[in-house]
């Protein structure tokens, strides 16, 4: 199950990963306690919920970072539970984008774009190389390609970050709270490189709390809470009559904090 | 060593913890008698400065695995996470990405323990064998001057030590730029 295609109105939609039953736990604590989605094509979906609640450990299930105890994830057709000595070749398809960017710290950017291309997928140097100088072109990062990550700010680790993940030329990109270590003013230039991805049809899982984003160009929002999926639906169903009673008490949380974006303003507007 | 302490799983890093344990716990001086006369008169007829190193050798591996230790584990699990989510194997990640850092790291307290061990080799002195010390004896006994062979002998020891203390500093500057960096 999970897989395959599906037709809906006159577009036959792809999914590209099929989370199904996830289950993981560290310890004694149940962290995440049976999740299913899909995500399609083309698509970007957006997790979102209260910190604890999860979603960081199931994208880390997603592609199999740290595999699920129970459940398991399609990538296409392929069970990576059982993908066995093949699962690092798959994990390649995953590219992954984290909260506090994780760049190589004794590479240069332009190494750390590249090494990825160079050492998974064998390609040769000048190939790899212009692969990556053309992740960075599409972050705005190629002037400091030869700049070590301690002499970026963090919007241009983010990006750098980014131009990793995009290198691998990956079949969906994991976003893990990419903007919540950035200061304010970072956010932005962030925020837009991802829009930017989500224009050109990149398929997307994107943990954030970035709401204007998620309205932006999330076709699918996930709200998770204690480990469960709690509410799924289209931005426009959360924004205007979200059904469940946690879920309204998180987003008017959310508007309380960052009001001031105008996608949240809506939102406030809306729910009066 | 440090490598299998930190991802060699519970067997490796227990083994690796108790040799630890053990070599530094014992003082250099009774390794070094242990070896010499102990090993060399039972075991393996070894060359007296081959026992000295051993035993040296021995006990400083001990510190060094702890040092290495220390550094592989400051390098955060995020590099590792990152490194396997493009899709490198736990031990390409491992050399490509953990350990060129956790080198750095290391650099300044392993340049520190390697001045120890320079100047602990004076202890092979009192086993007989002809380090830098016990040459340095035999002049005090041919001139029967108490003061100058020891005085030059230390400035040479100083002479040896002081680069390596010096490059130290330099690395643990580097150290800073690194984990100010990420």
């Amino acid at each position: 199950m999970g897989a395959g295609e599906e037709a809906i109105g006159d577009r036959r939609l792809t999914k590209v990963v099929s989370v199904r039953d996830v289950w993981k736990s560290y310890g004694e604590v149940e962290v995440v306690r049976g999740v299913s989605f899909d995500v399609e094509e083309g698509t970007t979906a957006v997790i979102f919920g209260p910190s604890g609640a999860g979603k960081s450990t199931l994208l880390r299930c997603v592609n199999m970072l740290h595999p699920p105890d129970r459940g398991t994830v399609f990538l296409r057709d392929i069970d990576l539970m059982k993908a066995g000595g093949k699962i690092n070749y798959y994990r390649s398809k995953f590219g992954m984008v984290f909260q506090h960017f994780n760049l190589f710290s004794h590479m240069t950017v332009l190494d750390n774009v590249m090494i990825g291309p160079r050492v998974v997928k064998k390609i040769p140097q000048d190939q790899a190389k212009a692969i990556a100088l053309k992740a960075l072109e599409k972050v705005r990062m190629k002037d400091w390609c030869n700049n070590y990550p301690s002499q970026l700010s963090g919007g241009q680790k983010q990006r750098a970050g980014i131009a990793r993940a995009l290198a691998m030329d990956p079949d969906v990109i994991l976003f893990d709270e990419p903007t919540s270590a950035l200061d304010p003013e970072l956010i932005g230039e962030v925020l837009q490189t991802m829009l930017d991805l989500a224009k050109e049809k990149k398929t997307m899982i994107c943990v954030t709390h970035e709401m204007g984003f998620a309205k932006a160009v999330a076709s699918e929002m996930i709200f998770m809470d204690e480990g469960v999926v709690v509410e799924t639906g289209s931005p426009e169903h959360f924004f205007a009559n979200p059904t469940n009673e946690r879920t309204k008490r998180f987003l008017s949380r959310l508007t309380e904090l960052y009001g001031r974006h105008e996608g949240e303003r809506r939102t406030a507007a809306d729910r009066e | 060593m440090a490598i299998l302490r930190v991802y060699g799983g519970s067997v490796g890093g227990l083994f690796v913890s108790a040799y630890e344990r053990v070599m530094r716990s014992i003082p250099p001086l009774v390794l070094i008698f242990l070896f010499y006369f102990g090993i060399r008169t039972t075991v393996l007829e070894i060359p007296g400065f081959f026992a000295v190193m051993l035993a040296l050798g021995l006990c400083s591996s001990g510190y060094q695995s702890q040092i290495f230790r220390g550094a592989l584990e400051s390098v955060g699990s995020g590099q590792m996470d990152a490194a396997r989510s493009m899709g490198m194997s736990r031990l390409q990640a491992i050399r490509l990405i953990i350990v060129p850092q956790a080198l750095r790291f290391a650099l300044p307290s392993w340049a520190n323990e390697l001045a120890t061990m320079i100047k602990d080799t004076s202890l092979a002195f009192v086993v007989g064998v002809a380090e830098l010390m016990r040459r340095t004896d035999y002049v005090r006994a041919a001139t029967f001057d108490p003061v100058v062979p020891f005085v030059v002998v230390a400035g040479i020891y100083f002479v040896i030590v002081f680069p390596i203390t010096r490059i130290a500093g330099t690395w643990g500057q580097e150290k800073k730029r690194l984990v100010t960096g990420a």
